[in-house]
């Protein structure tokens, strides 16, 4: 069962009608949902089903074609972005340069000027903050905790991460989600989309599920709500 | 909201430091330049007076072309892992990124420059006759009148299928203005029989022009989807 943090019933991010349109394709076909805070979501659904639009649409990234988004109070995602961390499917991260270097220069964008900053969330995920090596030399794994630290840097209140299992071996996709179940019980709202849902069945609080562009289902296990294929 | 001069300054020293890694864009920049210039080298054979007709226009035309091979570079990094987007998302303001590559690419096309110019001089036995030092401020603004909207459309290039075309097309007809007045200039100290001061001008009246024009514009091409 999920930890009971101080999750707060307050809703921290509300979409209403949500839609995102690529030309004649509809990805979001008129989303509404409210998402309260210190929980973590499982975005749930088959490839095309509008998961990874839907996150890239709350992390500022793609504009709505119609609908709106509010995230703790701001319609505009610049008035909050300091509060949101996002984890991409690729791994934001230049191939050519350490971890260490790569978050050093991220935390400058934060204005965070503090070099132990980087290196304690780098330790945080399980990597050496003094590892040299070129980020493009690391294993899939290596690279998706290191963008995860990235994510984390500016210790944000909503952590948006987009596959962040894929690729990744058991052992340290479990390691994730146990780093996950604590920063979630610190009072974060996570929303993790993922075609593993069964990493995070004792760790989710809730699973949102989604298909054709809408949100067809919101439960508390990972049995699909009726209806679903 | 962090100091914008600090961010440009963080991605300054970035991108050099990930050029001075892979060193992509300057190895090809002079690969090309030097083609160019032993390829017309052997192709003419002017007499000194010749050269000096003609090296302003070889000279900006190298320097055009080889600078679009820098200008590709700066985006392409930023598009490998999606790295734009974790700026895109961060509280950091557009232009600090955009003066950030405009600067980088300066850098890199005056270091091509300061390479190739001697060369120049060398293959066309070139001397100026009339006042040199002006060749420095023609160099300086010229490049930042390519580099400042090179930088621009090759950021409005990024998501179109042949940036690597469009990048030429956008830029070239735009930089008219600029490469007349880059060659009228050169030409004219080369040959010492006019003065160079409107062409000069023409050339800070373009660069603040563009400088002012790309920063108010370039927020909505970084997130136009």
């Amino acid at each position: 069962m999920p930890a009971n943090g101080p999750a707060d019933t307050a809703p921290v991010i509300t979409v209403s009608s949500l839609v995102k349109q690529f030309g004649r394709f509809a990805a979001l076909r008129g989303v509404s949902a409210e998402f309260s805070g210190g929980k973590l979501y499982a975005v749930l659904g088959d490839n095309g089903a509008g998961k990874t639009t839907l996150l890239r649409t709350l992390a500022g990234l793609n504009q709505p074609t119609s609908g709106q988004v509010t995230i703790l109070g701001a319609s505009k995602f610049h008035d909050i972005c300091r509060q949101v961390g996002y984890m991409a499917h690729p791994s934001l991260l230049y191939d050519e340069m350490s971890g260490m270097e790569n978050l050093a220069y991220f935390a400058r964008l934060y204005g965070i000027a503090d070099g132990s900053r980087c290196a304690e969330v780098i330790r945080s995920v399980g990597l050496d903050p003094d590892l040299a090596r070129p980020v493009g030399q690391y294993s899939q794994g290596m690279r998706q905790r290191m963008s995860l630290a990235r994510a984390l840097l500016n210790d944000p209140k909503i952590l948006l991460l987009d596959e962040p299992f894929s690729n990744v071996d058991i052992h340290s996709a479990t390691d994730m989600v146990r780093l996950l179940a604590r920063t979630r019980d610190q009072g974060k709202t996570i929303f993790v989309v993922t075609h593993q849902a069964q990493l995070l069945a004792g760790a989710a609080d809730e699973f949102i599920w989604m298909q054709a562009g809408q949100i067809v289902g919101r439960t508390h296990d990972l049995k699909p709500p009726e209806g679903t294929n | 909201m962090p100091a914008p001069t600090a961010i440009t300054r963080a991605t300054l020293l970035k991108d050099l430091r990930l050029e001075w890694r892979s060193k992509d864009a300057i190895n090809s920049m002079l690969f090309f330049s030097l083609l160019v210039v032993v390829v017309f080298s052997f192709s003419f054979d002017p007499s000194a007076e010749e050269s000096r007709q003609i090296a302003g226009g070889l000279i900006w035309v190298a320097f055009l072309f080889a600078a679009v091979v820098a200008l590709n570079q700066t985006w392409a990094r930023e598009l490998r892992n999606q790295v734009l987007d974790a700026y895109r998302v961060s509280p950091a303001p557009a232009n600090s990124l955009f003066l950030a590559k405009a600067l980088g690419n300066f850098i890199f096309v005056s270091v091509l420059e300061a390479l190739m110019t001697p060369l120049f001089i060398a293959f066309y036995r070139l001397r100026a006759i009339g006042p040199a030092w002006q060749l420095l401020i023609v160099a300086m603004l010229g490049t930042w009148a390519l580099v400042v909207n090179g930088t621009f459309f090759a950021a409005m290039s990024l998501r179109t299928r042949s940036r690597e075309i469009m990048l030429p097309l956008l830029l070239f007809p735009i930089s008219v203005p600029a490469i007349l007045a880059m060659v009228q200039a050169t030409t004219a100290i080369l040959t010492g029989e006019t003065g160079a001061r409107f062409w000069i001008v023409l050339l800070v009246t373009y660069d603040l022009v563009f400088t002012t024009s790309c920063l108010l514009l370039f927020e909505t091409v970084l997130n136009a989807e």
